[in-house]
C-alpha cells in the first residue's frame, strides 16, 4: 500500500519524460524539446537542435562571393531578404563597394516587405498555437499578396536572391510600385481587423498575459534581439541605433513592449511588439515609394569578387532580430569564413531556463512569442 | 568609447595580458591572452564607461598554417552603442580556453557550437555536447582539413557525380 495516501500527505507521483517534436505542429520546422514534466508542469525543457544543419557556413567557403547570395536566403527562409542584404553588406563593406541610391531603396522596399510577411506568419502560426484557427487564414491570405509583389519584383516567392552586391538584382518598375502602394493602402486596415479578431481577443491576452516574463537582465545575458528584446521594454533597434542603408533619412518608430494587459516582456509584449511592427513597415514603404530617385539598380561590381585580405560583422535588423554575418576575407575569390549569427539560435538558448515552472501547454505559447525558426537555428 | 581608449584601460588593469590591437580595421580587434578572458570579459561588462552587456557573437577561426585556433568574441554595448572585438590564440592540437558562461549566459550556446564544429574545449562549461551533429560524429567540420567521414551509421555520405548519375 502506499504510504503516502495512507497517511495523507499528497499523491506519490513521478516526473515524466516527453518528447515534444521533431514533427511537432507547434515547433515550425524540425526541432525537438524533451521535456520533464510533473503532471503539467514543466520542470525541465531541453531543446534538442540540429535537425535542419545544412552546413550553410561551410559552404560559404567553397563558392564565391557572388555565388553564396543564394545560399545566404536558405538560412531563414521566412525573411531571406534580410541574409541577402547583411551578406551583402559585409562583401561591400569589404570590398569598399558602392551601393546605388535606388538599389539601396530598392532593398529597403523588398526588406520591410519581407518583415511584412515574416511577422504575419509570426503572429498567425502563434494564434494558430494558442488555439485560435481563422486568425492565421486571415494572416496567410495577406502573406500571399505580398508572395505575389515579390514574385513580381525578383522572380520568386520565397528564397528570392534579390539582393547582390552592389545593389539590387532587378529595379522595381513604377507598375510594381503602384502595386505596392495599393497593398499598403489595403494593409493598414488589416491590422485593425487582425486586433479586432485576435489581440483583442480575452482568451489569447488570458494565455499571453504574464507567462514567460523576461527581464531587461535575462535579455542581455541570453543576448535576445530584435522583438524579444523590446518586449522586455528595451528601446534598441539596429535600424536606428546602428544605421545602415537609407533608414536614417525615414521616420518610423521603434514599439517597445508597454505591459499593457500583463507584466512587461511577457509572451503579449513580445507579440504586441510584432504588430506594431508591421505597422512602422508600412509608414517606411510609403516613404519609399515617394522617395525612390531614378538611377541604376546595381552599380558596377567586377564578376571576379576580389575584396582585400581584412575581415567584418555587419548587422541588419531582421524580423528576428539582429543578423550578423561576419565574413572574413584572405584576399581570394572564396570567403575564408562565413559565420551566420542569428536571432533564434540564441532566442532558443533562454526556452530552458524560461520553461522551468510553467505548464506544458505555455511552452508552446513561449516558443511562439519568441518566433524562433528551426532553419534559422539550425543554418 | 574607442577601440584605442578600451586598449589603455585593459593594458592599466591587464598588464602583459592584451596585445596586438589593430584600430585601422573595419572592426578593431585585440588580442587577449587566454587565461584571463573570464576576468577581461567580466571587467569589459561591468567597468562603467565600458558597459559591454552582451555577448553579439562568439565563433572561432581556422588557421592550420599557423598552427592555431582563434576563438573570436564580438562584443557590443548598447548604452554606449560601440563594438569591440576580442581574439583569442590557441594551439591547433589541443585548443582549450575557459569558458564565459559566467559572465553571458547566450555563451552556453555559442560555445557548445564552436565545440562541435572546431573543436575548442571551453574549460568549466556546464554542458559541453555537441549541438548540430550526433553525439557520435567524428571530426570537426568548420576546420580547414576536415574530411568527411565516408559513413555514418551504415549510411553512405558519399553521393555519386551528377552526370554520371544522369547517363545512368
Amino acid at each position: 500500500m502506499n504510504e503516502s495516501i495512507e497517511t495523507g500527505t499528497g499523491l506519490n507521483t513521478e516526473d515524466m519524460t516527453i518528447s515534444v517534436g521533431p514533427q511537432h505542429p507547434s515547433t515550425h520546422g524540425v526541432l525537438r524539446f524533451v521535456v520533464k514534466t510533473d503532471g503539467e508542469v514543466i520542470s525541465e525543457a531541453i531543446p534538442d537542435v540540429g535537425y535542419l544543419h545544412r552546413s550553410i557556413e561551410k559552404i560559404g567557403e567553397k563558392v564565391t562571393y557572388h555565388g553564396y547570395v543564394p545560399y545566404t536566403d536558405r538560412a531563414d527562409y521566412l525573411a531571406a531578404m534580410f541574409a541577402n542584404q547583411a551578406f551583402c553588406m559585409a562583401a561591400e563593406k569589404l570590398a569598399g563597394t558602392e551601393v546605388t541610391r535606388r538599389g539601396e531603396f530598392c532593398r529597403v522596399i523588398a526588406c520591410e516587405l519581407n518583415r511584412i510577411a515574416s511577422h504575419l506568419i509570426s503572429v498567425g502560426t502563434f494564434g494558430q498555437d494558442i488555439g485560435a484557427m481563422t486568425p492565421f487564414v486571415h494572416a496567410l491570405r495577406e502573406r500571399e499578396t505580398i508572395n505575389n509583389l515579390m514574385e513580381e519584383i525578383c522572380g520568386a516567392r520565397l528564397t528570392y536572391n534579390y539582393i547582390r552586391i552592389g545593389g539590387v538584382g532587378y529595379d522595381i518598375v513604377p507598375e510594381t510600385c503602384a502595386k505596392i502602394g495599393a497593398f499598403v493602402d489595403h494593409f493598414e486596415p488589416i491590422v485593425d481587423e487582425f486586433n479586432r479578431l485576435l489581440s483583442g481577443n480575452k482568451i489569447f491576452i488570458e494565455r499571453l498575459a504574464g507567462v514567460a516574463v523576461v527581464s531587461r537582465e535575462d535579455a542581455f545575458s541570453y543576448n535576445l534581439v530584435g522583438p524579444n528584446l523590446r518586449g522586455s521594454g528595451v528601446k534598441w533597434d539596429i535600424r536606428r541605433d546602428i544605421p545602415y542603408s537609407v533608414y536614417p533619412e525615414l521616420e518610423f518608430d521603434v514599439p517597445i513592449g508597454t505591459a499593457h494587459v500583463g507584466m512587461l516582456g511577457d509572451s503579449f509584449d513580445r507579440y504586441w511588439v510584432r504588430i506594431r511592427e508591421m505597422e512602422e513597415s508600412c509608414r517606411i514603404l510609403r516613404q519609399c515609394l515617394k522617395m525612390i530617385p531614378k538611377g541604376p539598380a546595381i552599380s558596377k561590381v567586377p564578376r571576379k569578387f576580389r575584396p582585400p585580405a581584412g575581415e567584418c560583422y555587419a548587422r541588419v535588423e531582421a524580423p528576428r532580430g539582429d543578423m550578423g554575418f561576419y565574413v572574413v576575407s584572405d584576399g581570394s575569390e572564396y570567403p575564408y569564413r562565413v559565420r551566420i549569427r542569428t536571432g533564434s539560435y540564441t532566442a532558443m538558448s533562454i526556452i530552458d531556463k524560461l520553461s522551468k515552472g510553467i505548464m506544458l501547454a505555455d511552452l508552446i505559447a513561449l516558443i511562439g512569442s519568441l518566433d524562433v525558426d528551426a532553419p534559422e537555428i539550425d543554418r | 568609447m574607442h577601440a584605442q581608449e578600451i586598449y589603455a584601460a585593459l593594458e592599466q588593469q591587464f598588464p602583459g595580458k592584451v596585445s596586438d590591437l589593430k584600430a585601422e580595421v573595419l572592426e578593431p580587434y585585440l588580442t587577449v591572452d587566454g587565461a584571463s578572458i573570464v576576468e577581461i570579459c567580466r571587467f569589459l561588462r561591468d567597468r562603467s564607461g565600458m558597459d559591454f552587456e552582451v555577448l553579439s557573437d562568439l565563433t572561432s577561426l581556422d588557421w592550420p598554417k599557423e598552427e592555431k585556433i582563434q576563438v573570436v568574441y564580438h562584443l557590443f554595448s548598447y548604452t554606449h552603442n560601440h563594438q569591440i572585438v576580442l581574439k583569442v590564440d590557441l594551439p591547433r592540437d589541443n585548443p582549450k580556453v575557459a569558458t564565459v558562461e559566467s559572465v553571458w549566459k547566450v555563451a552556453n550556446w555559442f560555445e557548445r557550437e564552436v565545440y562541435d564544429l572546431f573543436g575548442v574545449i571551453f574549460d568549466g562549461h556546464s554542458d559541453l555536447r555537441r549541438i548540430m551533429l550526433p553525439e557520435d560524429w567524428t571530426g570537426y567540420p568548420l576546420r580547414k582539413d576536415y574530411v568527411e567521414q565516408e559513413e555514418y551509421d551504415g549510411i553512405s555520405t558519399q553521393r555519386a557525380p551528377l552526370v554520371e548519375k544522369l547517363l545512368r
